[in-house]
């Protein structure tokens, strides 16, 4: 029996009878950042979907610090600390800043816990707590990612999935948010973060996976796979 | 009666029903907010609370209690036909729609429709119930007295304009109903997450919200308030039958859409509006006239403003 955090293996689902994934296998070790990689369409939002339970997978494993998640409802997923950032952010746009962290905090219900999680989240991203009054849907793209992600961060995750987090989002704000991962995984959080920007993942992270057409088809240590020269051209427009 | 005694009045009347319809449309409301759906059995949901109210009225023999112990039995009946509406809808979204979730909406509405057809009929049924307070239950299908628990009785003593103990009743009743339930929207746990559930179920679920659940507690609430409004129509117009779902739910949708769909405070003004433009049509127009120029307006909003007075503009999808 494997010990790794995650352990995901010929994960196959899709919508009707179009097959999105394939046999996805991967595995995420605690304190690991991960790099999920590949072109649009390839499957990774899928596989996220897929882990988290809002997609039921047809076939294969999932299984988190030990316990299968098949079957389970995804709010039970979340409750057991696979926690996701949808792509797209998908904030509550017409609620405010402060109440979409509420939100993320639904499963605790301990006051104090929640307080000092929200001094975390504030301390990571300033600017959330300078707009907590102000609507969702009125932040600036990369606002609104710090929020997805203080929001996710909210629920007090094991392994927090990110889902394309640069997506549509200026340059600065993305380092800034990369740099945000690097601080959140220091602090002991295991992350798998699946990326368009490949680059800039595969340096964030220690391994990486590249998903083609709903199957992996490389994997390996990030800085090999920064080398390897069908993804420098496939990959990283070298 | 003096001109401006007659509008008066109709002011009174109007707003008296117009109360009553705002608390089904709220019912409407809250589940299109949630899922998209017009639950078109909320209506009949509403008829069957009233059924459960005149026999809670029989069963108990309210008639004979004194004036005082006719409060509680008032009370009795809301809280009964509430729970009972209210779980009502919630079976309603267990059995008929919630395994409906991911199939088109048009699946969806016409299972509401079924279900609206199958509660018109269970009333039609409970009407035939051989009890006294459903005349024996002889004819079914006609409409049943509800005695005056609450007196009809003028406060005001000589003067010609009536405001009644009843008026006073639907006030009492409604009005503490809609801001408890814009403070459980607005500022609980529960109402948070079902707003979250209504603008974006999977990032909510992603949130570690049990999305059904929420629903279902939407359509318990929804009907809940039908309930209530069941007692208080009953009260107030002392007949109830088997077909009156459908109309109440007619004006009550009507007043959902005319106040801008998924909007609560919508749904209040939509009532109003409609309780209002009924009684003036009736005084100053022809009763004959008075559908014609509620569902006249109905089909101008949908045109003109479709997203309703106080509506956000959201794509329709029914």
């Amino acid at each position: 029996m494997s010990h790794s955090m995650l352990e995901v293996s010929e994960l196959r689902c899709g919508y009707g009878p179009i097959e999105v994934l394939r046999g996805v296998s991967l595995r995420v070790e605690a304190g690991e950042i991960v790099a999920l990689i590949g072109s649009n369409g390839a499957g990774k939002s899928t596989t996220l979907m897929a882990i988290n339970q809002v997609i039921r997978p047809t076939a294969g494993v999932v299984c988190f610090c030990g316990e299968s998640m098949l079957g389970l409802r995804p709010d039970e997923v979340v409750a057991r600390g696979l926690v996701q950032v949808p792509e797209g952010r998908r904030v509550f746009a017409r609620m405010t800043v402060l109440e979409n962290l509420t939100l993320g905090a639904y499963l605790h219900s301990d006051g104090h816990a929640v307080v000092s999680e929200m001094h975390r989240v504030h301390d990571l991203f300033p600017i959330l707590k300078e707009r907590q009054s102000q609507l969702a849907g009125t932040l600036s793209g990369g606002e609104q990612q710090m929020l997805a992600i203080g929001r996710a961060l909210m629920s007090r995750p094991r392994l927090l999935m990110m889902d394309e987090p640069s997506m549509g989002i200026a340059p600065i704000l993305v380092t800034r948010i990369f740099a945000a991962i690097r601080e959140l995984n220091q602090d002991g959080l295991t992350v798998l973060l699946v990326e368009q920007n490949a680059r800039g993942a595969l340096k964030l992270s220690s391994r990486g996976y590249v998903i083609e057409t709903g199957a992996v088809t490389v994997s390996g240590e990030s800085s090999d796979l920064l080398n390897d020269d069908r993804i420098k051209s496939a990959y990283l427009g070298e | 009666m003096q001109p401006h005694e007659v509008f008066l009045q109709q002011l009174i009347t109007g707003l008296s029903n117009g109360m009553i319809i705002a608390l089904i449309a709220l019912g409407y409301t809250m589940v299109y907010g949630i899922i998209e759906l017009i639950n078109f059995a909320h209506g009949d949901v509403f008829m069957l609370g009233a059924f459960l109210a005149l026999t809670l009225l029989g069963v108990l023999g309210m008639e004979a209690w004194s004036p005082t112990w006719r409060i509680g039995g008032v009370a009795i009946m809301l809280v009964g036909s509430a729970l009972f509406c209210g779980g009502l809808n919630w079976t309603l979204d267990r059995v008929a729609y919630r395994s409906l979730r991911r199939a088109s909406k048009l699946s969806l509405l016409v299972s509401a429709i079924g279900c609206s057809f199958i509660c018109t009929n269970l009333g039609l049924f409970w009407g035939g119930v051989p009890m006294e307070v459903f005349a024996g239950g002889v004819a079914a299908a006609a409409p049943k007295d509800f005695p005056q628990l609450i007196p009809q009785t003028n406060l005001l003593g000589a003067s010609a304009i009536r405001i009644t103990p009843a008026d006073i009743a639907v006030v009492v009743v409604t009005v503490p109903l809609m801001i408890g339930l814009v403070f459980l929207v607005n500022r609980t746990r529960m109402g948070r997450a079902m707003r979250a559930v209504a603008q974006d179920a999977t990032a909510a679920a992603l949130m570690g919200i049990p999305v059904d659940r929420v629903i279902g507690i939407t359509f318990f609430i929804g009907g809940a308030l039908g309930g209530f409004a069941s007692v208080v129509y009953a009260l107030y117009n002392n007949t109830i039958g088997f077909q009156m779902g459908y109309r109440a739910g007619m004006d009550a949708f009507t007043a959902a859409v005319v106040g801008g769909i998924g909007s609560l405070p919508g749904a209040v003004l939509g009532g109003l509006t409609i309780g209002l433009v009924r009684a003036m049509s009736d005084q100053y127009l022809e009763t004959q006239w008075t559908n014609t120029i509620v569902f006249g307006m109905l089909v101008m909003i949908l045109i003109f403003r479709p997203s309703g007075l106080l509506g956000t503009t959201r794509r329709e999808k029914v």
